[in-house]
């Protein structure tokens, strides 16, 4: 089969591999109809993922039919067709067992890297490091899926593509990172990036009751986004200075909870951006919490910081003090995206929201390096790219408009 | 990764630097030393790796890999630490031994790329090579000292309850299926059993063991026969977790190394025996809770080989 194999720093290539097998019983292998291009993997591409290796096969929002299933899968059925969460679960540890399934304690064979690494494992997930388990990802024709009774939703009306597999990963990370703030009637919710997790944290924390939801980024056509089709009222930080424009709309107590969707890439226009960049190439951070301290500093007293994005390792000058002396919550983690799928399955069915909203591009799996260049360099008005696995590059409008 | 730099930060000082006036009764000074200046070598050699990586990349002629080598420097760092916490530990000093190996492992591929300049790669995995031998002679000096044998010892919270735990680890021909090194385990009697254990290149080692104690639903212990090939004893216990959140499984291995055996049983550990305790029952679990070991040889890539040297070295 065709897979997309990460090669090193912003480098991506298709090649041709073998097709997955089943390791295990309790595996299904599933042949893939779209697979997303996510803000994480962008993390991958540039670079910022430690224990990456040369010919890893990328890609971790995927969807399918089932075309084979071990022994052991009482539940999927070959010809199901499937939505697939990023994170593996396998549905009986401690933390499966609360909903907790982003940090299973049984689907990281590596452990014992993520150990020394981060004190405790979280799971593994598909197409994000060795670190994280060393698992073939999605961005292919076929991937094996282990725990297969545990984790695919199966889709049994007639949504397109589009509309439902954004719930492997964006919607419920959007939706979770909402869902920590535990809005009140009449709340005011900030969300740091407008990208495609940014728009479904909006779009969500309207579902969940905010007032007023205010979207920060730079990019017009994401600003546009929010502001059209999330309903949110928007911050430029490239035009203003963001701590001053949400005083200002919140008579200086700051938006009641703060979101951020943007994580360890984040960028800005003033000095912190090269001090953060520079201690990066050091190595004497990690990530670049940007987002983060904004967040921190702008959240009124009392309120929730939540956190989506992803960070890897070490964060400098993080306002800590303003976290304690203001009473502030840190939420955060990868989403547990098992326990949402049912739910926001049921949102989409009721005509609650259609996710499909975020996608601007379609293309072939064999373009996928082209993708990542696009996306990573927000060429394009690009959003979201959903790559076609099985789909030759005539048959596919590659702009997708609404 | 050792390189001409680093040669001489490890001639300079740490054997000089060493305290000392902690002579202790059990312990040669001379070991001990040894291990302090492994612990200071692992922290310079850490120290350089993570500040100037590409000095280390220039010296040790391998380019483009930076990132990996500031990440290896972390890792001296926390294992000169350990073993300048702990200088009479063996485990510590074990330690060291697998990064050893990572460096050789990516030496060697770094030797297999064209962009890399052969010649000072060759020579800077001779140097870590030297190394690796001095981790080693270390680490089974002091495992001697200690008694002659290596003690391992790890525990883990299970989500089944002691019952269910106890009976699984009871049928000693389960145990290959979360102990990786082991080929076979055959009852043989009441209480006998058959261990074949294995190593790459085709090394085996077999032994009789005998259960020497057993109480239901809190201990086993075991114990090889007199005259094995090789002379370990393990011991598991089942405790019910606090809030009747299932079960806490402990586990104890002792290997004696007497004379020429402790290069073999060295062979078949490869690595710090207290990290393969430790993983052998984060594969218990995975099988008590779930039925199997999750894997990922075998899966596709777009390389040679499905798993690299990154999974060996955390499986
Ligand atoms: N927690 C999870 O499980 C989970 C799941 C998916 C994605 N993520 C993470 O969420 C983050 C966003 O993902 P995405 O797919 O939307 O990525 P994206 O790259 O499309 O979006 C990030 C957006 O942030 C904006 N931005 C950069 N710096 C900013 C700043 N200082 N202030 C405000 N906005 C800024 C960018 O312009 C961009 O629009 C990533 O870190 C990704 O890894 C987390
Ligand atoms: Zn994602
Ligand atoms: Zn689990």
């Amino acid at each position: 089969m065709k897979a997309n194999c990460w090669q090193g720093k912003r480098k991506m290539s298709v090649e041709t591999v073998p097709d997955p097998k089943i390791l295990n019983s309790q595996d299904a292998i599933v042949k893939i109809t779209s697979s997303a291009i996510c803000g994480s993997d962008l993390h991958l591409y540039n670079g910022f993922v430690p224990t990456m290796q040369e010919g890893d096969i990328v890609g971790h929002e995927f969807m399918g039919e089932v075309v084979e299933t071990g022994k052991a899968v009482q539940k999927l059925k070959v010809g199901d067709r499937v939505v697939v969460p990023f994170p593996i679960s396998c549905g009986r540890c401690f933390f499966c067992q609360q909903g907790l399934t982003s940090v299973c304690e049984n689907s990281n064979p590596n452990a014992f890297l993520a150990e020394k690494m981060w004190g405790h494992s979280p799971a593994g997930i598909f197409g994000y490091s060795h670190l994280l388990g060393g698992f073939a990802g999605g961005q292919a024709e076929y991937a094996r899926v282990p725990f297969a009774d545990v984790g695919p939703l199966k889709i049994e009306n007639g949504f397109t593509d589009d509309q439902v597999l954004f719930l492997s990963d964006i919607f419920p990370t959007g939706y979770m990172a909402a869902e920590q703030c535990d809005i009140t009637p009449g709340d005011t919710i900030a969300v740091w990036g407008c990208g495609p997790v940014g728009l479904f944290a909006i779009k969500s924390a309207f579902l969940l009751g905010a007032e007023r939801v205010i979207g920060i980024d730079r990019l017009p056509e994401r600003l546009r986004k929010a502001r059209e089709d999330c309903g949110a009222t928007t911050i430029n930080y490239e035009e203003e200075d963001v701590l001053d424009a949400l005083n200002e709309m919140t008579g200086g107590r700051g938006p009641d909870h703060c979101i951020d969707a943007v994580g360890i890439e984040a960028h800005s226009p003033g000095v912190q951006y090269a001090y953060d960049r520079a201690k990066q190439a050091l190595t004497m951070e990690s990530d670049r919490p940007i987002a983060l301290r904004d967040a921190i500093m702008a959240c009124r007293n009392g309120g929730t910081v939540s956190i989506p994005g992803v960070y890897g390792g070490f964060v400098d000058k993080v306002p800590f003090g303003s976290l304690m002396n203001r009473s502030l919550r840190i939420r955060t983690g990868q989403t547990h995206v098992h326990k949402y799928l049912g739910p926001l399955l049921e949102r989409v069915q009721k005509g609650e929201i259609d996710p499909s909203f975020v996608v601007s591009h379609h293309m072939a799996l064999d373009d996928a390096p082209e993708g990542y260049k696009i996306f990573n360099n927000k060429e394009d008005e690009c959003i979201k790219i959903v790559l076609k696995p099985g789909e030759k590059r005539e048959n596919l409008q590659q702009h997708v408009t609404h | 990764m050792a390189t001409q730099t680093q040669e001489t930060t490890r001639t300079v000082q740490p054997w000089q630097q060493a305290q000392s006036g902690q002579k202790s009764a059990v312990l040669g000074m001379d070991t001990e030393r040894l291990a302090r200046g492994l612990g200071w070598y692992s922290i310079g050699l850490g120290l350089t790796e993570l500040l100037a990586p590409r000095a280390i990349a220039r010296l040790t002629g391998t380019t483009n890999h930076q990132a990996l080598i500031r990440s290896y420097g972390l890792r001296e760092i926390a294992h000169g630490v350990a073993i300048l916490n702990r200088p009479r530990s063996a485990a510590a000093v074990w330690s060291r031994v697998p990064g050893d190996a990572l460096d050789l492992a990516s030496l060697g591929r770094a030797l297999a790329s064209p962009r890399n300049d052969r010649g000072k790669t060759i020579g800077a995995m001779a140097a870590v090579a030297g190394t690796t031998a001095v981790d080693v002679l270390c680490a089974l000096k002091l495992s001697r000292v200690t008694g002659g044998a290596t003690r391992a010892e790890a525990n883990i919270i299970i989500n089944k309850s002691v019952e269910e735990c106890y009976r699984f680890w009871h049928d000693f021909e389960n145990l290959p299926r979360f102990m990786n090194y082991l080929q076979s385990v055959r009852i043989t009697g009441d209480t006998q059993s058959h261990w074949v254990a294995r190593a790459p290149g085709d090394f085996r080692v077999e032994w009789d063991a005998e259960i020497e104690s057993d109480v239901p639903n809190e201990r086993i212990t075991w114990h090889s026969t007199p005259g094995s090939q090789v002379q370990n004893s393990g011991s598991v216990e089942f405790k019910a977790a606090p809030g009747g959140r299932g079960t806490i499984v402990s586990a104890k291995i002792d290997y004696d190394f007497p004379g020429a055996s402790a290069a073999a049983l060295a062979k078949v550990l490869g690595k710090d025996p207290e990290q393969i305790v430790k993983k052998d029952l984060h594969r218990f679990k995975q099988v008590i809770e779930t039925g199997e070991v999750i894997r990922t040889e075998g899966q596709p890539a777009g390389r040679r080989s499905s798993t690299t040297w990154l999974d060996s070295v955390a499986r």
